[in-house]
C-alpha cells in the first residue's frame, strides 16, 4: 500500500534506520522502538509536516507472563492528514517496569496511562496524575497481569463493617 | 417575627451557634466549597461520581471519578472464547447494543480472516444503523430531561420502543441482542421485520421534526445550552474525543467514511458538522446524524441482496443447527469450533467502528489459542469523559448537568 510505504520510508528517513523495528501484518503497520528513545519517537510522530499523528486513540500493555521481557506498552494513534492507524510499541524488561509518560505530548495519554497502571502496574515516569482508574485507592494488585486470578484474590476487596 | 429577632440578637445563643457550625461568617466568604456528584445521581447517566470544587456556584475543579461499573470484561475475555464474548459485548454500551455486536465481530473476523456473505453484511448494517437510531433517541431524550424539556424523553423513548420491537422480532431480545455471530448473523431478516422496519422510517421523519418543534422555540433550553461547554477543535483531537462530539467541534472525522467498512462505501450519505462546539451544536449534531440514518438505511432496504446469512467456512463459523443433529462432520467442527475455537493465526489487530457515542476499537492479541491472548476494549464513552473536567472548570454548577447530558457518557462501556 502506498501510505505505509510513504510512512515506512519518512520514519526512516527522519529516526534512522536502525531506531525502529516495522511490523506489517494483518493489514496494521506497527514500529517497535526501545522505551528509552520513546517519547523522542512520539514527538517525531506528532511534528513531522509529512506524518501529523495529533490523535492517540489509545494506550495499553501486554503481559506476555512467560518472555523474558515481561510487558509492552502498545499505542495506537491517528494521522488526519494521512488518514491512517498507526501502532507503537515499545518493550519493557528488568523491574520495576518504567516507562516515560506520553502524556506530555498527547494530553489524552493522561487517562489511557493511567488505566494502565491501574491493571498492569507499569510505572509511567513524569505522569502529572498517576493515580488508578477503576480499582479503588489501596487496592494491592494489578489486576489484568496474568498472575492475577481470574476470580480474583479473597480478601483484596475490604467490605465495609456489619453495623452491630 | 419578635422571637426570631430575640434569638440572634441574644449574644450568647448567637455565640453558641457559631461554635456548633465551627465556621464564621468571614471564613464562609471566602471558602470555597467541595462537593460530591453522583455516583448515584440520576442525571450523571449510571454510576459517575463527580468530585467538584465549587466557588460560590461556579466550578473550580472538577475531578471525574470511574469504576463504580467495573465488572473485568478484558480480563474475564481472555478466559472464554472468541464466540463466547459475542453476549458480553451487549452489556458494554447497552444504548446501542447491535452496534457493539457488530464492531466486535468485525474485529475478530480481521483477525481470523473470516469473510460474511453479503446479505449478512447489508443485515448487520441494517441492524446498526437502527441501532444508532436508538441509542441517539436516549441520548436525547434524557439531554433535555436533565436541562428541564421532560416531555422529549417520553417521545424519544416511544420512537425507541417501535425499534426494539423490531429487535425482539430479529433477535428475540429486546436489549440483550447477541445477534452476530462469526461469519454472520444468527437469523434472517424475513419480510414481516423488513416491512416494520420501513413503516418504522416512514412515520419517524415526521416525529423528529415534532421533537424538533418541542424544544427549539424554546427560550429556555436554548439559553441553557448555547455557548455552555464549548470544546475547541485542538482540544477535542487532543483529548482523542471520537464520535458526535467531535464532529460537533467542527472535524470531519467519521469511521465509516474514512476507514469503510461493511459496505458504507456504497451508501450515500453526509457527515454533519458544526463548528460551535458547544452543548447545543452537539444537541444538533445528534438529531442530524439520525436523519443520515434514515437515509442509509432507505439505501439498505433497496439494496439488500437475497442469499446465505452464515459463511461456509467449516473450520471458523458455526454449522447450522439442522445439520449439526443430523450429519456427522458438522457435529465434530461444532464440537472443536465450541470446545477449542477457531484458533486465529498469532499476531495482534486493531479494528475500530463507528458507535453512536464515537469510534469504538477492539485490539486483539492472539497467540493461536481459542482465547485471546490480550483483548483491549478502546471505548469511547471513556476517552470521551476526560475532557469534562476541562468541560467543568469556570461553568456554573448547573452547567455541569448540560455538560454530561451533551458529552452522553454510557458508563457499562466507560467502566468496562
Amino acid at each position: 500500500m502506498e501510505v505505509k510505504e510513504l510512512i515506512i520510508k519518512k520514519v526512516k528517513e527522519g529516526f534512522g534506520e536502525t531506531n525502529v523495528e516495522v511490523v506489517d501484518a494483518l493489514g496494521d503497520l506497527s514500529f517497535t522502538v526501545s522505551k528509552d528513545k520513546l517519547v523522542e519517537f512520539a514527538k517525531f510522530l506528532k511534528t513531522n509536516s509529512d506524518l501529523e499523528f495529533i490523535m492517540c486513540k489509545d494506550v495499553t500493555a501486554i503481559d506476555w507472563a512467560t518472555r523474558k521481557k515481561r510487558f509492552t506498552t502498545v499505542y495506537h494513534l491517528y494521522s488526519f492528514k494521512l488518514n491512517f492507524n498507526l501502532r507503537v510499541k515499545a518493550n519493557l524488561d528488568e523491574e520495576p517496569y518504567q516507562v516515560d509518560s506520553v502524556s506530555s505530548i498527547w494530553e489524552s495519554a493522561n487517562w489511557y496511562e493511567r488505566e494502565t497502571f491501574d491493571m498492569y502496574g507499569i510505572d509511567f515516569k513524569n505522569h502529572p496524575d498517576l493515580r488508578r482508574m477503576y480499582m479503588p485507592e489501596g487496592f494491592q494488585y494489578y489486576p489484568l497481569r496474568k498472575d492475577f486470578p481470574v476470580l480474583g484474590i479473597p480478601g483484596s476487596l475490604p467490605l465495609p463493617q456489619k453495623p452491630e | 417575627m419578635e422571637k426570631i429577632h430575640n434569638v440572634y440578637s441574644d449574644e450568647k445563643i448567637y455565640k453558641k451557634l457559631l461554635e456548633d457550625k465551627n465556621i464564621t461568617i468571614e471564613d464562609a466568604l471566602d471558602n470555597e466549597m467541595v462537593i460530591n456528584m453522583g455516583p448515584q445521581h440520576p442525571a450523571t447517566h449510571g454510576v459517575l461520581r463527580i468530585v467538584l470544587r465549587l466557588d460560590g456556584e461556579t466550578v473550580v475543579k472538577a475531578v471525574p471519578e470511574l469504576g463504580y461499573l467495573h465488572r473485568g470484561y478484558e480480563k474475564m475475555a481472555e478466559d472464554m472464547s472468541f464466540i463466547e464474548f459475542i453476549p458480553h459485548t451487549d452489556r458494554l454500551d447497552y444504548t446501542a447494543t447491535l452496534c457493539n455486536n457488530v464492531a466486535y465481530v468485525l474485529a475478530v473476523e480481521k483477525l481470523a480472516g473470516i469473510e460474511a456473505p453479503k446479505r449478512a453484511q447489508w443485515i448487520r448494517m441494517i441492524v446498526a444503523e437502527l441501532s444508532r437510531i436508538a441509542a441517539h433517541m436516549v441520548a436525547i431524550g434524557t439531554f433535555a430531561m436533565d436541562v428541564g424539556a421532560v416531555t422529549m424523553v417520553m417521545w424519544t423513548f416511544r420512537e425507541r420502543e417501535r425499534i426494539q420491537e423490531i429487535f425482539d422480532r430479529l433477535a428475540g431480545a429486546r436489549f440483550t441482542t447477541s445477534y452476530t455471530r462469526l461469519g454472520g448473523v444468527a437469523a434472517d431478516l424475513d419480510d414481516v421485520t423488513l416491512k416494520l422496519i420501513r413503516d418504522f422510517l416512514d412515520s419517524f421523519d415526521k416525529e423528529l421534526n415534532d421533537m424538533d418543534s418541542l424544544v427549539l422555540h424554546n427560550r429556555i433550553f436554548i439559553d441553557r445550552l448555547e455557548g455552555v461547554g464549548i470544546l475547541s477543535k485542538a482540544d477535542a483531537i487532543a483529548y482523542g474525543i471520537t464520535g458526535p462530539n467531535l464532529r460537533a467541534s467542527g472535524v470531519e472525522y467519521d469511521v465509516r467514511r474514512a476507514n469503510p467498512y461493511l459496505f458504507y462505501n456504497e451508501v450515500d450519505f453526509k457527515i454533519p458538522t458544526y463548528s460551535e462546539g458547544d452543548s447545543l451544536a452537539r444537541y444538533f449534531l445528534r438529531g442530524d446524524e439520525v436523519r443520515e440514518s434514515v437515509k442509509i438505511l432507505y439505501q439498505c432496504l433497496d439494496k439488500i441482496p437475497q442469499g446465505e446469512v452464515m459463511a461456509n467456512d467449516p473450520k471458523k463459523v458455526l454449522p447450522p443447527k439442522t445439520e449439526i443433529y443430523s450429519r456427522m462432520e458438522e457435529l465434530i467442527h461444532d464440537f472443536m469450533i465450541i470446545n477449542y475455537g477457531i484458533n486465529p493465526p498469532v499476531g495482534d489487530s486493531f479494528f475500530s467502528a463507528e458507535n453512536p457515542k464515537g469510534e469504538l476499537g477492539f485490539y486483539i492479541v492472539s497467540n493461536g489459542e481459542g482465547q485471546p491472548w490480550k483483548m483491549k476494549i478502546r471505548s469511547p464513552s471513556f476517552c470521551n469523559l476526560q475532557v469534562l473536567s476541562k468541560l467543568c472548570e469556570g461553568a456554573m454548577i448547573s452547567d455541569v448537568i448540560a455538560i454530561i447530558g451533551s458529552l452522553d457518557p454510557v458508563m457499562g462501556e466507560a467502566d468496562k
